[in-house]
């Protein structure tokens, strides 16, 4: 397979395509406008549905529709789109849809700016939208990797049919790196027979989002619930970097851990002994193993793009049962290696 | 013995949930005739409401597909995307249309998207217990509008019909009642028409339903219907309003 050099964003929109992604809806916003040029381009070579909708709220529902009618189906955004998107994506789980979300997140509240961040870390695992639910999210750290996870995306949505968002950040959208397009093969997945394409013969079928009788409400709650738990028993996917043995565990997704994989070589170099555990998927989140890394390290320092979000996660890993430090950095801004490494031999009195 | 008038095979043998006197049954059972009269029921998903319609997917043996307040829409166009041989068509109260879900349907005509719109007008929010809506008439009271909706406060009547009929996009736009025999008769063309216009491609299609809602005008059945007579329809005139070149007659 041929490495080629490649554009976050345009690599998530190529592998997209190769995940056999049917119909694309978009709609513009920095830093991830380039999914959308590219599968403007691409998808109708392919035969397949690129469409650019009037806002983000039309967009996701564009998605339900076609996701409904049986396709694959992706959109993506950043930040404020996102938030637009929220209502959709409890929607798209309360139909048990499968539908791919990519925010290519930035830095927030508000407007707030084009910078990468990972402020929407809570948004993405806890719900963001209403009601009780969860989506599946996958945290790239590099293209390849972006890559490969979006592949895996669309697998995931299909095989439990929930909405999946790939948060990455501008940073990793916008970056070039070598990647391979090398699509792994997936075990075979259930024919879509729940898929709304009009009765051709057979009985009529419907997709609903409600359940106006709160018993029946909470039983389905309660079957999407032990899917997520089957979820959660089989999805778990993580990185461990760096020493055995090490004086201090470090944690950190995506871009962040890009920049905790330099502090954990540099610490090396300085007798410093560290290991990184980076989550892949945040949800369902690694809580087992850092609980495990975490009380064999005797302490835990998390580090994200954002004013501590994660951080509670890795708490409720813990448990108590060592002190958890935090440092991030917000609006925008990227936490470099050296103040990452002060405030480790800060804590290490090193 | 010859049959003159029996329930279209597309409309469910259930009793409605409407109240007496709603128009919603009414229409959903026009839509059913049509499609058995098209012999499209096999290829037809329709795409449902929030509103006092949300169990319009219990009334008609179609695929349905039910979604988000307002965004009706959206969901049409993603599965014509998905499916373009298929009948799509919406179903949309006023708030659902003209308030939440105005940007939707307005971009839906403007696109020419091959959808048809069927939109129940009842001047006023159902399900939620009669709230003002933008269709809601000048001095008609509603549960957020105690004194009558005022203009200097609250605007005037949501004309979506004649605004949608600007959109190039849009193909066949038509406004009907149903209070008489005679005019159950044009809404059902006008609902012909509108798949028609659908099938032969020719791009967007709505049609816009007076509808009374007694229980929240505080009025009897039969009251309802004369006061939407004397009331709504002179300030939301009846008939086809856009007929693109080519659009079909429904014979
Ligand atoms: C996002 C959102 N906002 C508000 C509501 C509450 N709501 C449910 S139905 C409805 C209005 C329905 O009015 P209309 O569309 O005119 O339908 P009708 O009941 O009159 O047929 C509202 C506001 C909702 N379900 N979702
Ligand atoms: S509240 Fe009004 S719109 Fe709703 S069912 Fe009753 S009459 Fe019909
Ligand atoms: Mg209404």
């Amino acid at each position: 397979m041929k490495k080629i050099l490649m554009k976050g964003n345009d690599a998530v929109a190529e592998a997209a395509i190769q995940a056999g992604c049917d119909l694309y809806f978009g709609y513009p916003i920095t830093p991830q406008t380039e999914i959308s040029e590219y599968l403007s381009l691409r998808m109708p070579e392919e035969g397949k549905v690129f469409f650019q909708a009037e806002s983000e709220i039309a967009s996701i529902y564009m998605v339900y529709g076609a996701a409904a009618a049986g396709k694959r189906v992706m959109t993506s955004s950043s930040g404020p789109g996102i938030s637009l998107k929220q209502e959709g994506i409890s929607y798209l789980a309360s139909a048990e849809l499968p539908a791919v979300i990519v925010n290519m997140s930035r830095g927030g509240p508000g407007l707030g700016n084009i910078q990468p961040s990972q402020s929407d870390y809570f948004q993405a695992v806890k719900g963001g939208g209403h009601g009780d639910y969860k989506v599946i999210v996958l945290g790239p750290s590099t293209v390849q990797e972006l890559v490969d996870l979006t592949y895996l995306a669309f697998y995931l949505a299909d095989k439990y049919r929930n909405p999946v968002i790939i948060l990455g950040d501008g940073m990793l959208g916008q970056m070039m790196e070598p990647v391979v397009f090398n699509k792994p093969d997936f075990p075979p997945l259930p024919a879509k027979d729940w898929a709304i394409t009009g009765k051709d013969g057979r009985e009529r079928q419907y997709i609903l989002c409600f359940d106006l009788d709160p018993r029946g409400l909470e039983q389905f709650n309660n079957k999407i619930f032990k899917k997520y738990q089957k979820i959660e028993q089989e999805e778990i996917r993580y990185e461990v970097f760096g020493e055995d043995k090490p004086e201090m565990l470090l944690v950190g997704y995506g871009t962040v851990a890009r920049i905790l994989k330099s502090v954990v070589r540099e610490a090396k170099d300085l007798g410093i002994r560290l290991a990184l555990l980076r989550p892949i998927t945040l949800y369902p989140f690694p809580s087992a193993i850092i609980q495990k890394l975490a009380q064999q390290a005797g302490r835990v320092f998390d580090v994200e793009m954002n004013m501590g979000q994660m951080v509670e996660d890795v708490k409720l890993a813990v448990n108590g049962a060592v002190p958890v430090h935090f440092y991030g950095r917000s609006g925008g801004m990227i936490p470099s290696v050296e103040d990452t490494l002060k405030r480790i031999r800060d804590i290490l009195g090193k | 013995m010859q049959t003159v008038f029996e329930r279209p095979k597309t409309l469910i043998n259930q009793p409605f949930r409407y109240c007496p006197g709603c128009n919603h049954g009414l229409a959903q059972r026009l839509i059913a005739e049509v499609i058995d009269e098209l012999d499209i029921a096999d290829k037809t998903i329709g795409v449902g409401p929030v509103g006092c319609s949300v169990y319009i997917y219990e009334c008609l043996d179609v695929d349905f597909v039910m979604g988000a307040h307002g965004r009706a829409p959206a969901t049409a166009t993603g599965i014509k995307r998905a499916l373009p041989g298929r009948m799509v068509f919406s179903y949309q109260g006023d708030g659902d249309i003209a308030a939440i879900g105005t940007a939707e349907i307005v971009h839906c005509a403007v696109r020419g998207e091959c959808i048809s719109a069927f939109f129940i007008n009842n001047a006023t929010f159902g399900m939620t217990g009669g709230q003002m809506a933008p269709t809601t008439i000048l001095d008609q009271r509603t549960t957020t509008s105690p004194r009558g909706r005022k203009q200097d406060e609250a605007g005037f009547p949501f004309k979506l019909g004649e605004m949608l009929a600007v959109a190039e996009g849009s193909a066949y736009i038509a406004r009907v009642a149903l209070t008489k025999p005679q005019l159950i008769k044009k809404a059902k063309q006008a609902i012909k028409r509108a798949f028609l216009t659908q099938q032969a491609g020719l791009g967007f299609s709505l049609v816009e339903i007076l509808s009374p809602c007694p229980t929240n005008w505080a009025l009897p059945p039969l009251e309802a219907v004369q006061w939407l007579e004397k009331n709504i329809i002179p300030i939301y005139p009846l008939g086809e309003i856009k007929v693109k070149e080519g659009v079909p007659d429904a014979r």
